[in-house]
């Protein structure tokens, strides 16, 4: 192992600092102006106090975060199960599974919408008309990433020679998947679920076009009528995906004792990280 | 085609053990016959290899026997109980893989526990029963670190305390060496042998290394193409090739044109008595073991010394006779410096057993 020389270190401080001043310049504009008392002039934190008290968007919030909890725990039960056993026993489905995680991406969201009406018709028809019915939609939306994150984790381990032990040793498939095959995609399983998390709270088009109020949604209208709210809101999404994503990389890491799939953690922060922007300027 | 040993497991009969049986096992994938009516039976506490090249259904035999595949006729009974239709979690077997199969989010001790977990034992016995095992392997000092701070022989050795640590009916051993360099192997090979004896658990030990299949067990059954060849005992196999199949798959062997008459065989100009299973008269081809093949310098001689290989302690003589034949001998390398390449030299054979097969 090679120490960095000094003048390398030298480049790589520079750089960090100057990604840094790019990527900070956005949010701290953001803190600006949802500080800023807009009639009087000074500095105000009501923007930010609306965020409890006004009631359509605490409830907006509320909202969006369960919408992605259910989403987290849908996805999961369906996806890991499912991606392990077909590669335990029908591996010659895996191209099939891939492809139907993928489509979601390809297909645009308002064709989405459109397709889903029908389908719509008997979750109302179940559920009511509760906003929380996205987590349907949710779940299908996030699965292009949810899918890549478990399936490089799962890549990862010998899963064939892990479960065939333990299933050696007396453990029946419930037991093999709980205690042998999660622990060790379990840093997989987390990109998966902060990911998802971040994609549904970024949501904007599904939820509008559908006609739900979800956090997005309500961020919209309010930055019609009152801007430093709005960015105060769009900036508290940013730093909780923030904060989800630095917590990832801290359990992840702490979690493993070096063993693998460091390398899969990193990737899958990076690609989560951009989603939050990408999903807020929809 | 099995010639049933006198000497089946004198070793270890005696100890603890359920007796295996499979009975007319067969797996067709697709079109592929992976197994073709193997039957096998294992004594209680016996060692039984299964050496073949890749693909003879050696593999296949064995996981059919861990139930974690299914064949597709034939039945597997293990101490007398039909275990055909039992899934692999409900075999009580230990098994060690030919991949390193640690959970690495588990500790050494904790994997060695795991079996005895799943089976509802205290903590308390769990520890002893597990910290027992690192003992037999000679790990005990390891049993905090990760699978991923050991060596691949030390991974096999905990795979090896893990299987153990549930009292398994049968050990299943996947060709455990294949992924270890050479040093390693022998040494590890030793130690499962010894640990096996100690335990006294009825053990499959599936491999393609013939030598290891030689060494460990108590007998060795050649497979190929889904069928076994021969079941013996290792000396026997060597010595008493029942197939042309085994004397060409065990050890070295020189293929000499010879002439069979009144149930010995005219072989390199010297007499030798031939093998059952050879040829009743007439032409043939000798099977012959590089050690069984003489060479003496002589300045007359029509034979030739083709290159000598140098092996460390021993070394190969490469040869051709007058008319032509290759053959190889095997000799210490300090005798071997009497040979160059060129040198005029006479070859024989010495008076063993040959098998003597129709020529091709």
């Amino acid at each position: 192992m090679n120490r960095p020389s000094a003048s390398n270190r030298a480049v790589r401080s520079v750089l960090l600092v100057l990604f840094a001043l790019f990527f900070m310049f956005p949010l701290y504009a953001m803190a600006d102006f949802s500080t800023r008392n807009l009639i009087q002039g000074g500095r105000t934190l009501d923007a930010w106090k609306s965020l409890v008290a006004d009631d359509t968007l605490y409830s907006a919030i509320t909202i969006s975060l369960a919408l992605a909890a259910f989403t987290v725990v849908v996805m999961l039960a369906v996806l890991v199960p499912t991606m392990i056993w077909v590669r335990l026993r029908a591996p010659w489905a895996k191209g099939m599974v891939d492809f139907l995680c993928l489509l979601p991406l390809t297909i645009p969201a308002l064709v989405i919408v459109v397709g889903m009406r029908g389908v719509y018709e008997w979750v109302t028809y179940f559920f009511g008309e509760s906003t929380l019915t996205l987590t349907f939609v949710y779940v299908v939306l996030v699965l292009p990433y949810a899918n890549r994150a478990i399936d490089a984790a799962l890549s990862a381990i010998d899963l064939q020679t892990l479960s065939e032990a333990a299933r050696s040793l007396g453990a029946g498939w419930t037991t093999t998947i709980v205690r042998i095959v999660v622990p060790n995609i379990w840093s997989g399983i987390l990109s998966a679920a902060f990911i998802s998390i971040a994609v549904v709270l970024g949501e904007y088009t599904i939820a509008s076009l559908s006609g739900y109020q979800n956090l997005q949604v309500v961020i919209v209208q309010i930055g019609k009528s009152d801007g430093p709210t709005s960015v105060a809101a769009s900036l508290a999404t940013l730093l909780f995906g923030f904060v989800l994503l630095s917590l990832l990389s801290l359990l992840t890491r702490r979690r493993r004792h070096g063993v693998q799939g460091q390398g899969v953690e990193d990737s899958a922060v990076v690609a989560a990280l951009s989603t939050p922007q990408l999903q807020g300027g929809a | 085609m099995t010639s049933p040993s006198t000497s089946i497991a004198t070793s270890s009969a005696s100890r603890s053990g359920l007796a295996v049986d499979l009975t007319g096992l067969t797996r067709v994938y697709g079109s592929v016959r992976a197994l073709d009516g193997l039957t096998l039976h294992i004594e209680p506490g016996e060692m039984v290899a299964l050496l073949g090249p890749s693909g003879c259904g050696k593999t296949t035999a064995l996981r059919i026997l861990a139930g974690l595949d299914e064949a597709t006729s034939g039945s597997v009974w293990v101490g007398g109980k039909d275990l055909t239709g039992v899934s692999a979690n409900k075999r009580d077997m230990g098994m060690v893989f030919q991949a390193y199969s640690l959970f690495p989010h588990l500790t050494v001790l904790d994997n060695v526990a795991f079996g005895l977990k799943l089976r509802g034992e205290g903590a308390g016995q769990r520890k002893a029963r597990a910290s027992e095992m690192l003992e037999l392997v000679g790990l005990a000092e390891h049993r905090d670190k990760y699978a991923s701070q050991l060596s691949g022989g030390q991974q096999q050795r905990v795979a090896l305390a893990r299987a153990l640590a549930i009292r398994p009916s049968v050990l299943l051993l996947d060709e455990p060496l294949s992924a270890l360099d050479a040093k390693v192997r022998v040494q590890l090979r030793e130690e499962i042998r010894r640990v096996q004896m100690e335990v006294g658990t009825t053990t499959l030990f599936v491999t393609h290394d013939q030598e290891e299949a030689l060494a460990v067990a108590d007998r060795v059954g050649v497979m190929n193409k889904g069928r076994l060849e021969q079941l013996a005992a290792p000396a026997d196999l060597y010595t008493h090739p029942a197939t042309p199949f085994v004397a060409g798959f065990v050890g070295l062997n020189n293929k000499v044109p010879a002439e069979v008459s009144q149930g010995t065989a005219l072989v390199l100009g010297s007499r030798v008595p031939v093998l059952e299973g050879s040829i009743d008269a007439g032409p043939g081809v000798a099977m012959v073991r590089p050690e069984s093949v003489t060479v003496t310098p002589d300045a007359g001689g029509t034979d030739r010394v083709v290159n000598v290989e140098f092996l460390g302690p021993f070394s190969r003589v490469h040869l051709t006779t007058g008319d032509g034949v290759a053959l190889v001998t095997q000799m210490s390398s300090s005798q071997a410096r009497a040979f160059g390449a060129g040198n005029p030299v006479t070859v024989g054979v010495e008076p063993t057993g040959v098998l003597v097969v129709a020529p091709s």
